[in-house]
């Protein structure tokens, strides 16, 4: 299969930027637009560098370039306030939007969990909710889909270097959203997220501990092998999602350790929250990129109310 | 000039911690009951500000930081209309509490916030901090371990929550590490930069022993709040013992506006009776101090320790080694844990059941 589907990445900050390398090693997507609000942006001069063609007039500055370069699928890593209108306008010319930020208005998506059913749905708008979630549903419905688990709660901890200004000054959208799909996705009853970003230097790896309540007793031996072949499940697409402690089961709690080392394509590996975040957004889009590609699913620009 | 002859009427406003930070001492179990007793006999002796809540603050009920006997919303409704004349205040550590819970802890009467951060992550605070002055509430913003940050980036962390709406700017020393000079350095840093109707405060805890004289080097440095907790209830080896804080306030001439004999009767009839374990600087809680680790992590470290056949005094030094911050308790049973396997407790797999 040599024809790739063509891409734009909205938004030059961490995540836009490491999207860019992991997009332009798929065998399936081809990043052709960057955008960006800031023309002194080291993002989008990464961009240029690497042969992308870039804007910083926003979203309207990519717009009139959408259908000439025949892009059908945006990535969004601005931020929750704008992304509902960047969504509208190119979805408006048919183009598949993968939302990076956690203003979730399409479906929540984690790929070991639910791409496939997601992916043949024919949906515009997928949510990639947040790294945190990235990092921790899968271990969540590795539990829940042994026994019923009343209550999911997880705790990621970042490195400061990592975080970008946009979950900095909305860290409450980051919880809430993040709290919501340990549940929606997860498959847990009730689900609580905690973050804490952490300044020090050398930088500290992404740490994320997951602890579920069952309701009955836990099936041990179970749990233990369905948590093993989970992990594996995402490290084919993040190899540095690695256990670390657990589980650990106490009374009918099982915690479980992770730690998320990433490639190293735009920031160092310590900050596998942002690896695992563009990683699960670049196998989101291929799943939906080989189905536009086999004519499974067809992308219909949508009438504007 | 002496310090006594400088300091000699200046008016400092006490903030009592015993029924939030305390609770970190009582593993989160104090009653409704306990708190209102508590809070109606610090509102007598004249304390201006009692701040009551989970240990962790706003969202702090949760594996990771325990579970309260009530929620935060049954603590304030309790507390509040028992008050004559003090403020009920609260802590939001944003990444743990959110604006919502704030809402709930405004309608519930709660009247002043410290909105906390790491000392280096103000910027995860505009949010918390305009909804809280939008509310009309006495907003503090409160820079935790600030050990870890020099004056000059203090001040220009403390600079920004300022932007963001904060009244005060806090200098905190979560893990009782600091000693006068280094307080008097910060709190000086801040007062050069911020407006000068912004006040600075300093929350300290007493794991080198240095609670008192560190508050006291804050007031030289031009701090007007001080939050301390009666009997020192509090993390660690406690917050500054705040009836001692108050003698010594009253020998130098610095106005409290509180009754000493009262607060001295409240630490030792009610607050001395309620602790599990006394509050004081031991092995562990000196370590906090030396090591500089958050003060929080005490009680979590010797129960790891205990389970899993450690020195506490061995995690906390390797967890400080590590460079964990408030918030990341997760990680004192994973660090435990990693210490145990090297030491061989634990086969290849990494699963573990624990006893009991």
């Amino acid at each position: 299969m040599s024809k790739k589907i063509k891409c734009a990445i909205i938004g030059s900050g961490n995540i836009g930027t490491d999207l860019i390398y992991k997009l332009k090693r798929s065998e399936l997507l081809d990043p052709v637009w960057m955008v960006g609000i800031d023309p002194a942006s080291e993002g989008l001069e990464r961009a240029y560098n690497l042969g992308l063609k870039v804007t910083h007039e926003g979203i309207d500055g990519l717009l009139p370039h959408v259908l000439a370069d025949e892009i059908q699928i945006a990535f969004d890593a601005t931020s929750a306030y704008v992304h509902a209108e960047n969504s509208r306008k190119l979805n408006a010319l048919g183009v598949l939007m993968i939302d990076l930020t956690p203003a979730a208005i399409g479906p929540l998506c984690v790929p070991p969990v639910n791409l496939e059913s997601l992916a043949s749905k024919g949906v515009m708008n997928v949510n990639m909710i947040s790294c945190a979630g990235q990092a921790t549903i899968p271990i969540i419905q590795s539990v829940s889909r042994v026994q019923p688990v009343d209550y999911a709660e997880i705790v990621a901890s970042l490195s400061s270097r990592s975080v970008g200004a946009g979950t900095r000054a909305n860290l409450d959208e980051f919880t809430f959203t993040t709290s919501d799909a340990l549940v929606r996705v997860g498959g847990a009853k009730r689900g609580k997220a905690l973050a804490v970003i952490n300044p020090a230097d050398p930088p500290v790896i992404m740490r994320n501990t997951i602890s579920c309540l069952t309701e009955a007793k836990p099936d041990m031996p179970a749990i233990i092998e369905s948590v093993h072949q989970m992990i594996e499940q995402v490290q084919k697409y993040v190899p540095g999602y690695r256990l670390v402690n657990g589980p650990v089961f106490d009374g009918n709690r099982v915690t479980v350790f992770m730690e998320v080392a990433g490639l190293g394509d735009y920031l160092p590996k310590y900050a596998g929250n942002l690896d695992i975040m563009t990683a699960a957004a670049a196998r989101t889009a291929e799943m939906f990129a080989e189905q536009i590609l086999s004519g499974q699913i067809k992308l219909n620009a949508e009438e504007v109310a | 000039m002496t310090i006594e002859q400088n300091l000699k009427g200046r008016k400092v406003i006490l903030h009592d911690m015993c029924l939030r930070d305390g609770m970190h001492a009582k593993r989160e179990q104090i009653s409704v009951e306990q708190m209102v007793r508590v809070a109606t006999a610090l509102d007598a002796a004249g304390v201006p500000y009692i701040q009551v809540t989970h240990g962790g603050g706003l969202g702090g009920n949760s594996l990771q930081h325990g579970f309260a006997l009530a929620s935060n919303e049954e603590y304030i409704r309790a507390v509040v209309p028992k008050m004559t004349q003090a403020k009920v205040s609260v802590l939001l550590i944003p990444g743990l509490g959110t604006m919502k819970e704030l809402q709930s802890a405004f309608d519930c009467g709660a009247r002043s916030v410290h909105v906390a951060t790491h000392c280096t992550e103000a910027d995860t605070s505009p949010q918390h901090i305009a909804f809280a002055r939008n509310l009309g509430m006495d907003t503090s913003g409160f820079l935790m371990m600030a050990h870890l940050n020099d004056p000059e980036g203090l001040a220009k962390q403390g600079k920004l929550m300022e932007s963001y709406g904060a009244q005060t700017v806090y200098i905190t020393d979560s893990a009782g590490y600091m000693l006068p000079e280094d307080v008097r350095a910060r709190i000086s840093a801040l007062r050069d930069v911020l407006n000068p109707e912004t006040e600075i405060g300093f929350h300290g805890h007493h794991n080198l022993g240095m609670g008192i004289a560190n508050s006291i080097a804050a007031i030289e440095a031009g701090a007007s709040r001080i939050d301390g907790s009666v009997a020192g209830l509090g993390a660690g080896a406690g917050n500054t013992p705040l009836e001692v804080f108050t003698a010594v306030c009253d020998r130098m001439g610095i106005e409290t506006g509180v009754d000493l004999f009262k607060l001295m009767d409240v630490a030792e009839d009610i607050i001395v009776p309620m602790m599990d374990h006394l509050v004081r600087v031991d092995r562990e809680s000196l370590t906090l101090g030396y090591a500089g680790v958050y003060s929080t992590f005490l009680l979590p470290a010797k129960r790891a320790a205990a389970r899993l056949g450690l020195s506490a005094r061995d995690i906390l030094v390797e967890l400080g080694r590590q460079k964990m911050i408030g918030g990341q308790e997760d990680m004192i049973d994973d660090t435990a844990m990693t210490m145990a396997k090297t030491q061989g407790h634990f086969d290849s797999q990494g699963a573990l059941i624990l006893p009991g």
